[in-house]
């Protein structure tokens, strides 16, 4: 099976839940973001003669929204909150700076190992908590140094435990 | 399905007064619709003096009625769970606490409109929530106060699905939202037809927000007046605050409208504040001098969103980040919106290295007069409000400008 095969089959498996109409596009692209941490062309190119919408617009919807991904990205994607409540100590709270430095990549990159990928987010709604981040889809808050570098053992032990199944 | 296993209460926060969801049981109120008819509901609403409390203030009687009179079918009603505005919390308290208050007070709406199934557009940013909320409407539906039969009465049926965003401000925006809803971009639409002509999939729809909605069922047990007693005349009832900065105590507060903002700082543990940001970035930026302003909108409107900035803080960076979120934001549709939110970027960002020359102040000026009457949607028109408010008290914070 070529490449397109597979995303042919695996869009047609998401359209059976879905549907065909255009208001399944998107919950389809947001459970191929979930399942690849993107959306990969092949995978906009299916969709788009899955759902008869123009791959323009699947393009245009994939490119629109900040937790789409045209891009490949890693495991974990994680989103610090750049709003003023939770960033207001300075350019970085000294738990982003420790999350910097811990990744050793800056915004918009990925680890060389593939797990972690870094962004920012415009406000996740725990102005009360901050400083806050987003990782996937669990919500993070009153981060510290030490909390920033346990959470990044504990994502990293959960990729290992789950690469051996 | 939801990847997230977590625990919403985890995260609750501190809610800082007794709120008025606490005693109020939906299923009650469910019951109580199903004994009077569309028409009843939205008097009652409509003698209540409920307002949306996304930010616009719109009568939300006065939306259902026109929904009402609609002719299509079928009719949606849409709770709007894309809370986005920085500083904004409150939906995620409401959504945590008493979801199945959103849930009947969609279901209400529907039995006052005639529509039969709503869709929950939860924000992305939310999507931690989104296990929790599958399992509250399970639960409704186990307790007969989703699904058909509704309270008993056999013409009260309605369901709900949720929905998620993908991250975009401008998807609060119901017209945006609407298009996201319909697998597009997140662009507003033009108006006229309004939602409640033409909304989702072009059939006759109800976009609320989540606290909107939870105020319903309160308002059919414990009456109108019991609501408009609260308040004042022309804004009547009370709101949930999310309080964050520089201030002790930070979390969800209740407050008739009408509260002064001094009071509010004196609750939160913020007396010495140098500013307060009122209504996110999108809102007006108070000084000291102007704390007895109150909290309604014919003064201090808001979507709920309270940022208190103590006295080491340089406002032009607090204008900056704001700023920064818009020129993000912005959906790329408009060009005054586009081009001014950037722009309007590049200017804060060289007033704070050199300072604000009189020509300068002129052209920024102008700048944002433009994007606020030429922008298509109320992102463009509302962004330069708190750059403006903070240039209009806080310039002293700018560097002196060399010679």
């Amino acid at each position: 099976m070529d490449a397109q095969q597979q995303w042919r089959t695996e869009v047609e498996q998401l359209v059976r839940v879905h549907g065909r109409s255009r208001t399944a596009l998107m919950p389809i692209l947001q459970d191929i973001n979930r399942a690849h941490s993107y959306i990969p062309e092949g995978a906009m190119l299916a969709v788009s003669s899955a759902l008869s919408v123009p791959r323009t617009e699947v393009y245009g919807v994939a490119s629109f929204y900040a937790y789409f991904s045209v891009k490949p990205r890693g495991r974990y994607v994680i989103r610090v909150c750049r709003t003023i409540s939770c960033a207001k100590q300075g350019e970085y709270h000294p738990a982003i700076a420790t999350l910097i430095t811990e990744l050793g990549i800056g915004f918009g990159e990925t680890t060389p190992d593939g797990l972690f990928t870094l962004e920012q987010t415009n406000c996740c709604g725990m102005c009360d908590q901050g400083p806050s981040m987003v990782v996937n889809e669990d919500v993070h808050v009153r981060l510290s140094e030490a909390s920033v570098r346990a959470l990044l053992t504990e994502y990293r032990q959960r990729a290992g435990a789950e690469l051996k199944h | 399905m939801p990847e997230s296993k977590m625990d919403p209460k985890s995260v609750r926060g501190f809610v800082g007064n007794k709120l008025s969801f606490s005693d109020i049981s939906a299923s009650e109120a469910l019951k109580s619709a199903a004994q009077m008819d569309g028409e009843d509901i939205v008097a009652i609403v409509n003698a209540s003096g409920l307002k949306g409390r996304g930010g616009a203030g719109f009568p939300t009687a006065k939306k259902w009625e026109y929904a009402r009179g609609q002719e299509g079918h079928p009719k949606y009603i849409i709770g709007n769970a894309d809370e986005g505005e920085p500083g904004t919390f409150k939906d995620r308290l409401i959504l945590t606490d008493f979801p199945e208050l959103v849930f009947a007070g969609m279901a209400i709406a529907g039995r006052a409109v005639g529509a039969e199934f709503g869709i929950l557009y939860l924000r992305a940013e939310y999507g931690w929530l989104r296990a929790h909320l599958e399992t509250a409407i399970e639960r409704c539906r186990d307790e007969g106060m989703l699904g058909k039969v509704i309270g008993g009465a056999k013409d009260f049926s309605f369901d709900i699905s949720i929905r998620m965003g993908s991250g975009a401000y401008i998807c609060g925006e119901e017209t945006a939202l609407l298009e996201s809803l319909e697998g597009r971009r997140g662009d507003a639409r033009n108006r006229i037809p309004f939602p409640v002509q033409a909304g989702y999939l072009g059939k006759p729809t109800v976009v609320n927000n989540v606290e909107t909605l939870a105020w319903v069922p309160c308002i059919l047990l414990k009456g109108p007046s019991w609501f408009a007693s609260r308040g004042t005349r022309k804004a009547p009832g009370a709101w949930l605050f999310s309080v964050s900065g520089d201030c002790k105590r930070p979390g969800v507060y209740e407050y008739p409208f009408g509260t002064s903002l001094r009071q509010i700082l004196a609750d939160v543990g913020a007396e010495d504040a140098k500013a307060v940001q009122v209504g996110g970035a999108s809102g007006t930026c108070v000084p000291p001098a102007e704390f007895d302003r109150t909290l309604t909108p014919g003064d201090l409107a808001t979507g709920g969103s309270i940022i208190v900035f103590g006295p080491g803080q340089d406002m032009f960076a607090v204008a900056e980040n704001f700023q920064h979120f818009f020129a993000d934001e912005s959906c790329g549709q408009c060009i005054p919106c586009r081009v001014g939110n950037q722009r309007l970027l590049e200017a804060i960002a060289r007033m704070r290295k050199v300072g604000l020359d009189r020509e300068a102040e002129r052209n920024v000026r102008q700048l944002a007069q433009t994007m606020s009457v030429a922008s298509k949607c109320g992102l463009g028109q509302m962004s330069p409000r708190a750059f403006l408010s903070i240039l209009n008290t806080f310039a002293g914070d700018l560097p002196a400008k060399h010679a």
